[in-house]
């Protein structure tokens, strides 16, 4: 692609971009990892939170992400995305830095990460899904309401589509940012608990969404605290406490070894500190 | 709503620019009377300006003070504001001592950008660098810089460096001192701020809704967060000889706040929040002029600080009046309902809707639930005139008519379809889903019902006239004693 020919030129670029992903160049990770992390290591105030994390996504799965609270499960996907720096690694979606491959990722981040009072509408919301793909200054067109509006359509929303988001249901809340997401029409998906203080109907949806995109060939990486639901769910697990403890097809990691060891430090020390606590008589008083 | 705005809009545009420029002076002695005349009607020249000087550094002020509220960076232009002082007294210095009169106004304008950008900027560096919190930086800022900016204000008076008085109006403002070029600085101003919110429109509205989302996605969130604090800049510095760099941030918060009160549509907010600010500066202007002595800047606040409390109590999306009567609403839905629910269920077994109406008294109808009589007598009242009940046995019984029994079979059906789902899928013991069922009756959208329905119709065939899941204990013991007394 150096030095095209002027007259074959526009023939080879419209074939380039519509090849499904960009060609890799590092023979280290192949193009068809949707996601590789490489050595990650993310520190708060010198205080490491995430130490080391080599991990490689395999394509077309529901991965799970677990480990106790403060493990660094939220961490690892925003450095992935670049919303917190690296203290040192590589991070590559299909093949290429984070950067250069946008378009490819869509974000779930937390539902109270952002204040639901805010004067827009379900729709517009999920609309924000579609601004990368509209670009600077431009306005918003009716091709890109009708994408929006597909994707409420898909979580069950269409009919709320008009609603402030305040006069939605948490689940529903949930489900707005999920559209959001498929309106940004990826093939790799990072979402941040989206199981967290959901309804029965709304979990049902994102189950069913997540069998929908892993059967449309796409890559879900999903932040979860619940163990007993992630078994069930997921094709593939990563444990995380700090540190990878483990990853790999759910049958063979969601061992009572691995789980301890991912939740078994954090408990033993809680033990300890209850039992300093009640040697000094803090208990009593 | 979009109507109303648009009238007072163009109330407002109308009376600045159709003002009879210079028009004949009608009037000769300052009689009381006519001065206000005079000033409402705008026939002096001066007025006008400042009049539309102010209304238009209140609309630009009201709607870049929107996105700063929505990005819950409010009282930035507070500190902001408060640390121009410095820099405008620094910059009477310079020029002072580089022959100039020090007071031209350009020069001190941009010695109090520069301090007022290094005062946000430090209050973002001392947040970034340390664990120290926005509050608690931004109040260390402000008040150092405006200290500090008194401080040099007291060695200028005390060198005695030629006209230093003028420097105090920068405190509170003299907005009689406006002249033309100002009014025309404040348009430009309010130009830019209108054709940089419409171009960024979608970029500011997703980086005040979730800056990590746009950040993920691309958007370069340090730049926009710049561009919306330079817009806050350019307004604050062109407010600050009008209003007053302490009650400043008055126009950047007050009408957005008041503006959030009478919708849920961003650009609607946007609008009226540029309305709100406009009338404050329009009010105020016209107010101090009819009134000698009354300090502009003060009464714009004080006047927006009006069109606040009016929307705090009358906004029509979150008024409190508004939620009052929503609440009230709800409550006489509610009343309204158990009133055909407790009907029906006296009323049965007799289904069929050919079957004769049973008449039940009032006494009857009063032990059914806990209602006061009042409230029962006014919710009666209410379904009569609607003509769901009528009244029969010469105005001692109620009866259900043809209407108020397909009414009340559907709330009725609506009650049970819920206690057979809290039966069936949250394991609730029959006795207990009573209480429950009665909460939740009235908020079932026509959507949630359609899903109950596909729910349960596999398991009750029943599900046109379903049954209660529980025995009618209450009516059934009045029933009793309703057919022992009555006969």
């Amino acid at each position: 692609m150096a030095e095209p020919k002027p007259g074959a030129r526009s023939g080879v670029l419209e074939r380039l971009a519509t090849l499904p992903h960009p060609i890799a160049t590092g023979a280290e990770h192949p193009a068809e990892v949707p996601l590789a992390i490489h050595d990650l290591t993310v520190a708060y105030h010198r205080k490491p939170v995430l130490w080391d994390v080599d991990f490689d996504a395999p394509e077309g799965q529901l991965i799970g992400i677990i480990g106790p609270n403060g493990a660094g499960k939220s961490t690892l996907l925003k450095a992935v995305l670049g919303l917190i720096p690296a203290a040192s690694g590589r991070v590559t979606i299909y093949g290429r830095p984070y950067r250069q491959q946008r378009h490819l990722v869509a974000y779930v981040p937390q539902r109270e990460s952002v204040d639901w009072d805010f004067p827009v509408s379900a729709l517009d919301v999920v609309t924000m899904g579609r601004y990368g793909k509209i670009g600077w200054v431009r306005p918003v067109t009716r091709q890109h309401k009708q994408a929006a509006l597909a994707a409420l359509e898909r979580v069950g929303l269409a009919d709320l589509a008009k609603r402030q988001i305040s006069q939605l249901s948490g689940g529903q809340q949930q489900r707005v940012f999920l559209a959001r997401a498929l309106a940004q029409e990826a093939s790799l998906y990072l979402m941040d608990e989206p199981f967290a203080a959901v309804d029965a109907a709304t979990e049902a949806t994102i189950i069913e969404l997540l069998h929908e995109l892993r059967s449309g060939g796409k890559t879900v990486l999903v932040v979860h605290h619940d163990l007993q639901t992630a078994r069930d769910t997921f094709d593939y697990l990563l444990l995380l406490n700090l540190r990878v403890v483990a990853h790999g097809p759910t049958a063979e990691v969601f061992t009572p070894e691995n789980l301890r060891k991912t939740y078994g430090g954090r408990l033993t020390l809680l033990d300890e500190a209850t039992h300093a606590l009640a040697g000094r008589g803090v208990r009593e008083a | 709503m979009l109507p109303t705005l648009r009238r007072v809009l163009a109330g407002i545009l109308l009376t600045a620019a159709l003002a009879p420029a210079g028009a004949a002076e009608t009037t000769d002695g300052p009689s009381g009377r006519m001065q206000v005349v005079r000033v409402l009607t705008m026939r002096d020249y001066n007025t006008r300006v400042v009049v539309v000087g102010v209304s238009l550094l209140g609309l630009a002020a009201g709607l870049i003070g929107c996105f700063m509220l929505l990005r819950e960076r409010a009282l930035l232009g507070d500190a902001l504001s408060h640390a121009t002082l410095p820099g405008i007294a620094l910059a009477f210095i310079l020029m002072t001592a580089l022959g100039g009169s020090g007071k031209s106004l350009a020069g001190l304008l941009i010695g109090g950008t520069v301090s007022g950008v290094i005062g946000v900027a430090a209050i973002l560096l001392v947040v970034h660098l340390t664990r120290i919190k926005e509050d608690a930086a931004l109040g260390i800022v402000l008040s150092v810089f405006f200290g500090l900016g008194v401080v040099i204000l007291g060695v200028i008076q005390s060198l005695e460096l030629g006209q230093a008085a003028g420097l105090k109006s920068f405190i509170y403002g003299k907005t009689a001192s406006m002249v033309f070029s100002d009014a025309l600085t404040t348009g430009v101003a309010a130009g830019l701020v209108i054709l940089v919110c419409l171009l960024l429109y979608k970029e500011l509205t997703l980086l005040c809704f979730d800056p990590g989302f746009a950040q993920a996605q691309g958007w370069p969130v340090v730049l926009l967060d710049v561009v919306l604090m330079a817009l806050v800049v350019v307004v604050t510095v062109i407010g600050l000889q009008a209003v007053g760099l302490v009650l400043m941030v008055a126009l950047l918060v007050i009408p957005p706040a008041a503006a959030r009160f009478w919708t849920n549509h961003l650009p609607t907010m946007l609008l009226a929040a540029a309305v709100v600010g406009a009338g404050s500066g329009l009010v105020g202007a016209l107010l101090s002029a009819v009134v000698p002595r009354l300090p502009a800047g003060a009464v714009i606040v004080v006047a927006a600080g009006g069109f606040f409390a009016i929307s705090l109590v009358f906004g029509r999306a979150r008024g409190l009046l508004h939620r009052l009567r929503q609440q009230r609403r709800l409550a006489r839905t509610v009343a309204h309902q158990h009133l055909l629910r407790a009907m029906y269920e006296l009323s049965e077994p007799p289904t069929a809707a050919s079957a004769p109406a049973t008449s039940l008294r009032f006494e009857q109808l009063l032990g059914q639930r806990t209602w006061s009589a009042r409230q029962l007598r006014r919710t009666l009242r209410a379904a009569v005139k609607q003509g769901l009940i009528a009244t029969a046995d010469g105005d001692t019984g109620y009866v259900l008519t043809p209407a108020g029994r397909q009414a009340a079979w559907r709330v009725a059906r609506n009650h049970r379809l819920w206690e057979l789902y809290l039966i069936t899928h949250a394991d609730i013991a029959p006795s207990h889903v009573d209480r429950d069922a009665d909460e939740v009756e009235h908020v079932l959208d026509p959507v949630l019902l359609e899903r109950l329905e596909a729910l349960l119709s596999r398991q009750y065939p029943d599900l046109a006239t379903p049954p209660s899941p529980h025995r009618l204990e209450r009516i059934a013991a009045l029933a009793g004693a309703a057919g022992g007394t009555g006969g």
